[in-house]
């Protein structure tokens, strides 16, 4: 199964040198690193090639990685029913960088773009219908992204005395807590309550 | 005579159509009765699945999948404990799998009982659907006797599922398989040869293979266009290797040939269970490994051991190696995908769900140009679409 895949791979790799950073095999899964820009090159050639014949899109993602340079990851995950192979391609991007959209190679890219553009903001070039999709209509922000907050900005309630339903900011009766389960033993890197006491400095609120 | 200009009419279906299957708002412009364009707006059960899974452990995690497709719970739970356990390396028990098989098929029983009921209605048959309800009811205890909840299961654990099934449980499911054959044939008296029906539903949202793969079509919208792929086969998890069943396919991609492709389904997921009770072996149903799977209770009053992997198991976790999976299967709906990304903590970092029904209604406007107002209904219908996996 591993050698299939790295064979797959190396062909790949030896057919796009130039568009593709390089490709693994984990998990009993090939993933191919490429530039965004090349991606309509990339998922071209393995869609026709005739050892590759990933001639569905199965998914399209966004991931957050908000300590990188480029904060984005965008995930294609191929399928070939003929071939029986998997295949995911990974691209990495800002919040201002456009990704060649892949709309024109498969049409169920259409959706996941516009998905991937809500929850992240990854911007699609010439996708022609980048509306949001999942969010409340004039929703503001990006939510999967890592800094939005879980309980968002807005909530909504009817109210009796403008006889609609109103937006106001969220109010929580106590706060939002997120209980981390860090190992002070194992390279915790923040100050616990009561350590400013052995080293004289503040502990983080 | 004066020009006249004549506008497209435009009209809302749903967000509260009895025919738009839950909350689907679609806004169609007619030309006169020719529907011209359909453009589907979701999202209105928008509830951040995924962001909420970022921020719960993998075991608090596995719970919002039943609330995905509320049709069929435990398939979706199948695709997210078979990624963690990818994650984990972790070895699911024999009978442990077998027990997982025999619910993912009575959940596509589940399914597909009330998509053939439900299509009917949606192009006027109301008998159907009241007959199909009543074996859902049946299908329902079942679910309720081996995890303790009709819809909201929890039942699929990463290494296994909760907790054994008694032996009289898997009895009276075998007794229902053979009861169950004869309503289907009354069943498919109602429907199939039914004049009313085919003329519904002949012809009505044709897809091409080609344009079926180039769609993200998958399982019975493929199936129904003559490709024979299905997971189950192709890529067979758990003990699908084991089973012996055929995968159904229609020939011309319309309405008609989708709904009989769910009928023949229905008959091989009833083989499948029969098989899954009578191979059924004996031996624990989830992994030993307690790292990850909580001792019982009854461990836990003797050994100091199982109380400490209680206690960590249920406050923190487990911890999930780093990495990042793609784990699919073979759901009522089509392929049910998990993209799942895990930074090496006890909380997923990225879980993607991959829902069938999204890239199906994705392909509502190609599906629906160019027919009549009257055949969106068969539509939807033939696409199986359930809003809670759509939104997330």
């Amino acid at each position: 199964m591993d050698e299939a895949l790295q064979e797959l791979g190396a062909h790949i790799a030896g057919n796009l040198a130039a568009d593709i950073s390089g490709y693994q095999v984990a998990y009993g899964e090939l993933t191919v690193t490429a530039r965004a820009e090349a991606i309509g090159r990339v998922l071209t050639f393995l869609r026709d090639d005739s050892n590759c014949k990933f001639t569905q899109l199965s998914d399209l993602c966004g991931a957050d990685y908000p300590e990188r340079e480029k904060r984005f990851d965008v995930v294609y995950h191929l399928l070939s029913p003929q071939l029986n192979q998997r295949v995911r391609v990974k691209v990495e991007t800002d919040a201002d960088t456009p990704v060649p959209s892949v709309i024109k190679l498969f049409s169920s890219a259409g959706w996941y773009e516009r998905e991937a553009w809500d929850m992240y903001g990854i911007l699609f070039s010439g996708n022609p219908d980048l509306r949001r999709l999942l969010t409340d209509y004039g929703f503001e922000g990006f939510p999967l992204r890592k800094d939005f907050p879980l309980t968002g900005y807005v909530e909504v309630r009817y109210s009796e005395e403008e006889k609609r339903v109103v937006y106001e900011p969220v109010k929580l009766p106590q706060d939002f807590r997120t209980f981390d389960f860090m190992s002070p033993w194992e390279g915790a890197q923040y100050i616990l309550p009561g350590d400013e006491k052995a080293g004289g400095k503040e502990p983080v609120k | 005579m004066t020009d006249v200009s004549i506008q497209n009419y435009n009209i809302n279906f749903g967000p509260q159509h009895p025919a738009a299957h839950g909350v689907l708002r679609l806004v169609l412009e007619l030309d006169g009765e020719i529907v011209e364009r359909a453009d589907p707006h979701v999202g209105l059960l928008h509830r951040g699945t995924e962001k909420l899974i970022e921020y719960k452990t993998y075991l608090q995690a596995m719970p919002y999948f039943d609330r995905l497709d509320y049709v069929a719970p435990m398939n979706q739970e199948h695709a997210f404990v078979l990624a963690t356990e990818k994650l984990l390396g972790l070895e699911v028990p024999k009978r442990g799998q077998y027990i997982r098989v025999l619910y993912s098929e009575i959940g596509r029983v589940l399914n597909h009982l009330l998509n053939l009921g439900s299509h009917g209605m949606d192009v006027g048959a109301l008998t159907p659907i009241l007959w199909v309800f009543e074996e859902r009811e049946k299908l329902m205890v079942f679910y309720e006797r081996a995890c303790g909840a009709r819809l909201h299961a929890a039942y699929f654990r990463p290494g296994g599922v909760h907790q054994d099934l008694p032996q009289q449980l898997l009895d009276d499911i075998y007794a229902w398989t053979e009861t169950f054959p004869q309503l289907m044939e009354d069943f498919e008296t109602l429907l199939v040869e039914n004049r009313i029906f085919k003329q519904r539903n002949v012809d009505i949202g044709v897809v091409t293979v080609e344009e079926a793969l180039d769609w993200g079509f998958t399982g019975v919208m493929l199936r129904g266009s003559g490709v024979a792929w299905d997971l189950r086969k192709a890529q067979p998890y758990e003990c699908y290797n084991d089973m012996d069943f055929d995968i159904p396919v229609g020939r011309h991609g319309d309405c008609y040939d989708r709904y009989i492709v769910r009928l023949e389904e229905l008959k091989q997921s009833l083989r499948i269970i029969r098989q899954c009770i009578e191979k059924m072996p004996s031996g624990p149903v989830s992994s030993v490994d307690r790292k990850v799977v909580p001792p019982k209770r009854g461990e836990m009053k003797r050994s100091m051991e199982a109380l400490i992997h209680h206690f960590k198991l249920y406050t923190e976790g487990f911890r999930v190696p780093e990495g990042e999976v793609y784990a699919a299967v073979e759901a009522p709906k089509g392929e049910f995908g998990v993209y799942l990304v895990s930074d090496g903590s006890n909380k997923p970092y990225r879980c993607k769900i991959r829902a069938p029904g999204y890239a199906h209604l994705q392909a509502m406007d190609f599906l629906a140009k160019g027919h009549m107002l009257a055949d969106i209904p068969a539509i939807i219908g033939s696409i199986d679409i359930v809003f809670g996996e759509i939104d997330r």
